[in-house]
């Protein structure tokens, strides 16, 4: 969708800066917001540019790099990092072949941090877009990633 | 009037006041950190916590009113404890090397861990050396001494309305810039500096000219010379401990004589010289019909912004250029003629109270032979004073000398360029006289005068009413351009100086300058011109004499070639 089309759809109000967004990154394949599009944004509230990027640079939920299909979040927060189950990020990093912040060469998974996904009674967890995954061993990871690559080539 | 105990101690209050007001009112000082008093309480920080009797948390005191009965401890060990706690953890995400730093002694992190007794941190350093912005001509932005605060943001955006600066990032990934990471040559910075005055750290400050300075006075086969901006004689004295507004004209002279400077002359004299063309100016576009309003020209900081902002009124400004470089300008025309010294081995340093002018002194118009800057090396006022420091003298029992002959003679109105409706208020001398060829009955224009941000006046000429307006910090200037865009603006001249109070508020001024200290300075700068035996720039004799012997008529070929210029549209 194009990114006037959502403009139109909000009143010039600060207040809707974060709907503005998140509705469109929503509508990019790539899940991504650009400079020239916050630019746009700012303009069409009368609001400052650092402001727009401030709110962008906030939220775990926005990006400004290209992301794939499947973004994966990791909690660092204590109990997830501390749990003896697995080392998430190390194991998610190995498993996928990519670093924290990065995207897989076929544009499906994002490896992303995040804070505190509330699960901590289920350390290690992790959230795959809208789901999340609990008590994850390296057994179960493995499956998971599996699942969404078949679900892809389907 | 509500009463309230502060450490025991019983006293009044005003309602309505907070607790650090009210403190402050009966002399205890709490320490604070984001707080500023002239801009928006934040209340981020918490350095500024104390005991409210019967409340359970501790309450900040830059944010919180009193209220009748309210107990107040200061220095309970709670509070003492909470602030130690804090300061500790800024200071191990700070790159603590005070000794190589600016703010060294002037700084409000070490004042701070020095009034509240910390000797080690409980907390690991955790901070990570980053590198430093020195993209911009005026300033430079050091990462990993900025404990984000707020100061500058907030007074990029509400002194100036131009938000360049912002937090972004969140935790204790939060950082201090502009968008995207970006330099502040990269996004739409005017170089003002009133960043740099709120910064209680060594975070922000002006890209110094010292060593340079410094090399060219050493250099045998340089004639170096120095000029002082209007401002700078109310203000360096209270950065060399005297007191605030200590008029210090003839202590400057002698000081930049004992740093080695072979003439010190004055910036007065060309702002004399401003007046002069530009009333020609104002004259000519009134009598012929030309662009009005005339907007004001000599601040560069409003000149960038106008150039981005209003690339549609660039017509409107005065084509003069500002008084430090038609003093540039004529260094290395007229004075080399004249002393038979060779343009090139001139150097010509001008102390200012801003950083903009370090922008305004490289842009390549404001060169004669289209090659060398007519201004080689600014140093703010700061810049001036660490040098004064360098060297050991005592400034303050200095015997007072007088600026360099013959351009020494200058006029009060000229002096008056340093508060904001100074440059009006000299012009208006100046055109009503002219124009009504008899002498002016008050020299004073009180109308023009003042702190409101925009005022406007009347002013009779031959019968005729002109309408004038002066507006100080970008954030009014911007209303006034608005209208004039709009098809709205009544007047036929404006003032315009991007600095709070005007250049006694500059960006290069002593770090914590406030509103009470501008009102300080622009008191001591009418005194200034109250003393002067000349109060007119047209009764300058030796201006008569420059234009005589040298230039031409005012407005002329000459005069035309050396002290006008051009703008550049930039968006
Ligand atoms: S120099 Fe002026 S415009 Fe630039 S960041 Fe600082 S306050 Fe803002
Ligand atoms: S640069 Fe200075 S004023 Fe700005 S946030 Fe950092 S410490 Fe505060
Ligand atoms: S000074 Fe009060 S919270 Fe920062």
């Amino acid at each position: 969708m194009e990114l006037e089309k959502v403009l139109e759809r909000f009143p010039k109000e600060q207040t809707y800066l974060i709907e503005i967004l998140l509705d469109y990154q929503k509508s990019k394949p790539t899940q991504h917001l650009t400079e020239n599009e916050l630019k746009e944004v700012a303009n069409y509230l009368d609001v400052p540019e650092s402001h727009v990027f401030s709110v962008v640079s906030f939220y775990s939920f926005f990006s400004m790099e290209p992301r794939g299909k499947y973004i994966i979040q990791y909690c660092r927060d204590v109990p997830c990092h501390i749990s003896d189950l697995i080392n998430v990020k190390e194991t998610l990093e190995t498993l996928l072949d990519i670093k924290t912040g990065e995207t897989t060469e076929d544009q499906l998974f994002t490896l992303e941090y995040s804070s505190c996904l509330g699960q901590c009674d289920g350390a290690p967890a992790i959230r795959i877009n809208d789901k999340i995954y609990r008590n994850l061993t390296k057994n179960k990871l493995q499956m998971v990633l599996a699942e969404y690559r078949g679900d892809h080539h389907a | 009037m509500p009463k309230i105990k502060i450490n025991n101690l019983e006293v009044r209050a005003d309602e309505g006041t907070t607790i650090l007001q009210a403190a402050k009112e009966h002399n205890f000082k709490i320490p604070t950190l984001c707080y500023y008093p002239d801009l928006d309480i934040k209340s981020d920080c918490r350095v500024c916590v104390v005991e409210s009797v019967g409340q359970e948390k501790l309450v900040t005191a830059c944010s919180t009113p009193i209220y009748e009965g309210m107990e107040i401890k200061i220095n309970s060990p709670r509070a003492q404890n909470a602030r130690k706690a804090i300061i500790e953890m800024i200071l191990a995400n700070h790159d603590a090397n005070c000794t190589a730093c600016v703010r060294n002694t002037n700084c409000e992190l070490q004042n701070l861990s020095d009034h509240l007794g910390i000797v080690h941190n409980r907390f690991e350093t955790i901070y990570e050396k980053k590198p430093n912005d020195t993209s911009s001509p005026s300033l430079i932005r050091n990462h990993s001494r900025c404990i984000k605060c707020g100061r500058c943001i907030d007074a990029c955006k509400t002194i100036q309305d131009i938000s360049v600066l912002e937090f972004s990032g969140r935790s204790h990934e939060v950082e201090v810039g502009p968008a995207y990471h970006k330099d502040l040559a990269d996004v739409f910075c005017t170089y003002c500096g009133q960043c740099s005055t709120v910064c209680p750290v060594g975070a922000i400050m002006e890209k110094s000219d010292v060593e340079k300075v410094w090399q060219a006075i050493d250099d045998s086969s340089k004639h170096v010379v120095v000029q002082v901006a209007p401002a700078i004689r109310v203000s360096l004295g209270e950065e060399l401990g005297m007191q605030l507004g200590s008029i210090v004209t003839g202590k400057v002279v002698a000081a930049l004589k004992m740093l080695g400077f072979t003439k010190v002359f004055d910036t007065n004299f060309t702002a004399d010289l401003t007046i002069i063309e530009e009333g020609h100016e104002l004259i000519h576009r009134l009598k012929n019909g030309g662009k009005t309003p005339l907007i004001t020209s000599c601040c560069p900081g409003w000149v960038r912004y106008a150039e981005h902002k209003f690339p549609d009124l660039l017509e409107n400004l005065s084509s003069c250029k500002s008084p430090q470089q038609m003093f540039g300008a004529l260094a290395k025309t007229y004075y080399a003629q004249r002393e038979s010294i060779d343009p090139k081995d001139i150097y010509v340093v001008s102390i200012m109270p801003c950083t903009a002018k370090k922008y305004e002194a490289i842009r390549p118009e404001m060169s004669v032979n289209g090659e060398d800057p007519d201004v080689d090396a600014v140093l703010t006022t700061r810049e001036l004073a660490k040098m004064i420091k360098q060297i050991g003298v005592d400034f303050d029992n200095l015997r007072e000398q007088k600026f360099d002959k013959p351009d020494e003679v200058t006029s009060g109105a000229a002096a008056i360029f340093g508060a904001t409706g100074g440059v009006m208020e000299a012009a208006l001398r100046t055109v009503k006289e002219v124009v009504e060829e008899k002498p002016l009955e008050k020299l004073d224009f009180d109308t023009v005068r003042g702190y409101e941000g925009i005022r406007e006046a009347e002013v009779e000429i031959k019968g005729e009413t002109l309408k004038v307006a002066v507006a100080h910090t970008l954030a009014n200037a911007k209303k006034l351009a608005q209208d004039i865009r709009d098809g709205k603006s009544p007047y036929a001249f404006i003032e315009v100086m991007a600095c709070p109070g005007g250049c006694v508020g500059g960006g290069g001024q002593p770090y914590g300058t406030t509103r009470e200290k501008q009102r300080d300075r622009i008191h001591s700068i009418y005194q200034v011109d109250r003393l002067m035996k000349i109060r007119k720039s047209h009764d300058n004799a030796a201006v008569s004499n420059l234009y005589s012997s040298y230039l031409g008529d005012p407005s002329g070929e000459l005069a035309h070639k050396l002290l006008h210029t051009k703008y550049t549209k930039r968006s």
